[in-house]
């Protein structure tokens, strides 16, 4: 393949990806409202479109008319780089996240993911820990009390929370073998006595999901972990000084976290595209797609069911429930995995 | 020759960064030009083939050891420094010194070492080999080092906890 076809192809891979992602974005927040709202028993949007769904067109259109108000005592450098950085880091993350298996379309052939990199889970966690510093730069540079105390307790959170993260992943790295994402969901093909799929949940790695999991609602500023968010219902927050466009940045990279993380646990502990394949050719093609996009609508929607049901946490209970418990726990996950791993070798 | 620019343009921002971290006057943005050198020293070691140390340059380095010290230059509100009069002593005698110093050392590794162009494939970078340097052939350092460290964290958390106020009664304030 020639570099000219490379660049193209990767060009409109990228393209298309990110087009999908600020759709899913969009319609994820349709999803809350209409989840939040059957929980509550009361209907949620429904006058935009059928059912709702030209919600978020509405919305964003909103987001752009809405007057851009940028107060007189902020520090404007990085008041309005803080935004771009979240969004940024939010968004890049997907560039490694494979969707499904090699296809071919006429002469040429790709894989379905931007870029297959050899350390791809970690080029996932290092984006995830620089996305902290949109948090942290917004909470300083609105020069307000409230927002500094927010955007340090959410930044404080989030790197607590990624020690855990990331020696919950090392389970799975040891099982599979490798850091590359596609590896990492190859291992996880076959079944055990013909119908329980080898996933990862399944094949040992369960505590490992569940700590993922908590960590990653950690992560994300999510309830049941979001007074860094609750205090912009109670006090401010670290998006309290901002309007319009910037503040639907940070909305949607707070959204566009979660996409990520519902396709790190699918790739990671539900199989990422296996599935049941069958049909002509061209649907053997797509239906990876279809799984793999089913699993993390499933991820989606268990975000909102918990943000919905769970009380929040208080921040030093948070603290101290990443520090005291899940720390320990996942290094003890590590340690139980490699002694099997290595034992059967 | 692609390589040699990107190393050029990795470099430049490296550089730059590294000065402005000593021009700026408020200690912010000194932070987030040391996060710029950070990151183009990952670019850096990408472009070496070592994409392990790259990655977790950027998650340890420029994710987690900076964002302390952005929270700790936040908490401590250090606001701008003053300026104080330049030194004319230090000017006239350190930009010679450091200059001459800076020619002194390049010359003499360049001349003593006998240095060959290596192709980028040749370096070991993969995880896999990182992981068989790290835990078996340097075993013993990496675990000297997990000790040292252990060392650090404690004296930090007994630097930083409160003294015990054992003989004293509950202050007037505190329920």
């Amino acid at each position: 393949m020639s570099i000219t076809t490379f660049v193209i192809i990767s060009i409109i891979k990228s393209v298309a990806v990110v087009a999908v992602l600020l759709t899913a974005v969009a319609y994820s927040v349709w999803l809350e409202r209409k989840v939040s709202a059957h929980i509550q028993n009361r209907w949620g949007p429904t006058r935009v479109g059928p059912f709702g769904l030209l919600q978020p067109l509405a919305d964003g259109v909103k987001f752009i008319f809405k007057e851009d108000l940028t107060q007189p005592h902020v520090y404007k450098p990085l008041y309005i780089a803080a935004p771009i950085i979240a969004m940024v880091f939010a968004i890049t993350s997907i560039s490694v996240i494979p969707f499904g298996n090699w296809v071919n379309i006429g002469p040429w052939g790709t894989y379905l993911q931007i870029t297959d990199l050899n350390i791809g889970l970690l080029v996932v966690l290092g984006i995830t820990s620089m996305g902290v510093y949109g948090v942290a730069l917004a909470g300083w540079s609105s020069n307000n009390k409230y927002s500094l105390l927010g955007g340090l307790r959410a930044s404080a959170q989030m790197i607590s929370y990624e020690v855990s993260l990331g020696l919950s992943l090392v389970g799975v790295v040891i099982m599979a073998g490798s850091l590359s994402l596609r590896e990492i969901v190859d291992a996880q093909g076959g079944t055990f006595w013909g119908f329980i799929p080898r996933w990862n949940i399944f094949h040992g790695q369960t505590l490992a999901f569940f700590i993922y999991l908590i960590s990653a609602y950690a992560e994300t500023n999510r309830t049941p972990f979001d007074l860094p968010e609750a205090e912009s219902e109670l006090v401010a927050g670290y998006h309290t000084e901002y309007s319009a466009m910037k503040f639907a940045m940070f909305f949607m990279a707070e959204y566009a976290n979660m996409v990520t993380v519902a396709c790190l646990a699918t790739l990671l502990f539900l199989g990422g595209w296996h599935g049941p394949i069958f049909g002509p050719p061209i649907l053997q093609a797509l239906m990876p797609v279809f799984w793999f996009c089913l699993k993390v609508f499933f991820f989606m929607f268990l975000y909102v069911w918990v943000r919905w049901t769970l009380p929040r946490f208080r921040y030093d209970q948070l603290m101290a429930f990443g520090w005291k418990v899940l720390l320990p726990l996942a290094v003890a996950n590590i340690v139980v995995t490699a002694l099997i791993v290595a034992w059967r070798a | 020759m692609l390589h040699l620019i990107l190393f050029l343009f990795f470099g430049a921002i490296c550089v730059a960064g590294a000065v402005n971290l000593l021009v700026q006057s408020h200690p912010i943005n000194s932070a987030l030009s040391l996060i710029a050198v950070m990151a183009s020293l990952a670019a850096e070691y990408l472009l070496l083939g070592a994409e392990f140390v790259a990655a977790v340059q950027v998650i340890v380095y420029a994710g987690a050891i900076m964002v302390l010290f952005v929270i700790t230059i936040m908490l401590l509100n250090a606001g701008a420094e003053e300026r104080s009069k330049g030194s004319r002593v230090a000017i006239l005698l350190g930009i010679p010194g450091v200059v001459i110093g800076g020619v002194l050392v390049a010359w003499t590794l360049l001349n003593r070492s006998n240095m060959q162009a290596v192709p980028i494939g040749a370096l070991k970078g993969d995880p896999r080999d990182i992981a068989r340097l790290l835990f078996h052939d340097f075993l013993l350092p990496f675990e000297v080092t997990s000790v040292l460290i252990l060392i650090a964290i404690m004296g930090a958390v007994v630097l930083a906890s409160r003294p015990q106020a054992v003989a004293r009664g509950p202050r007037k304030d505190e329920g």
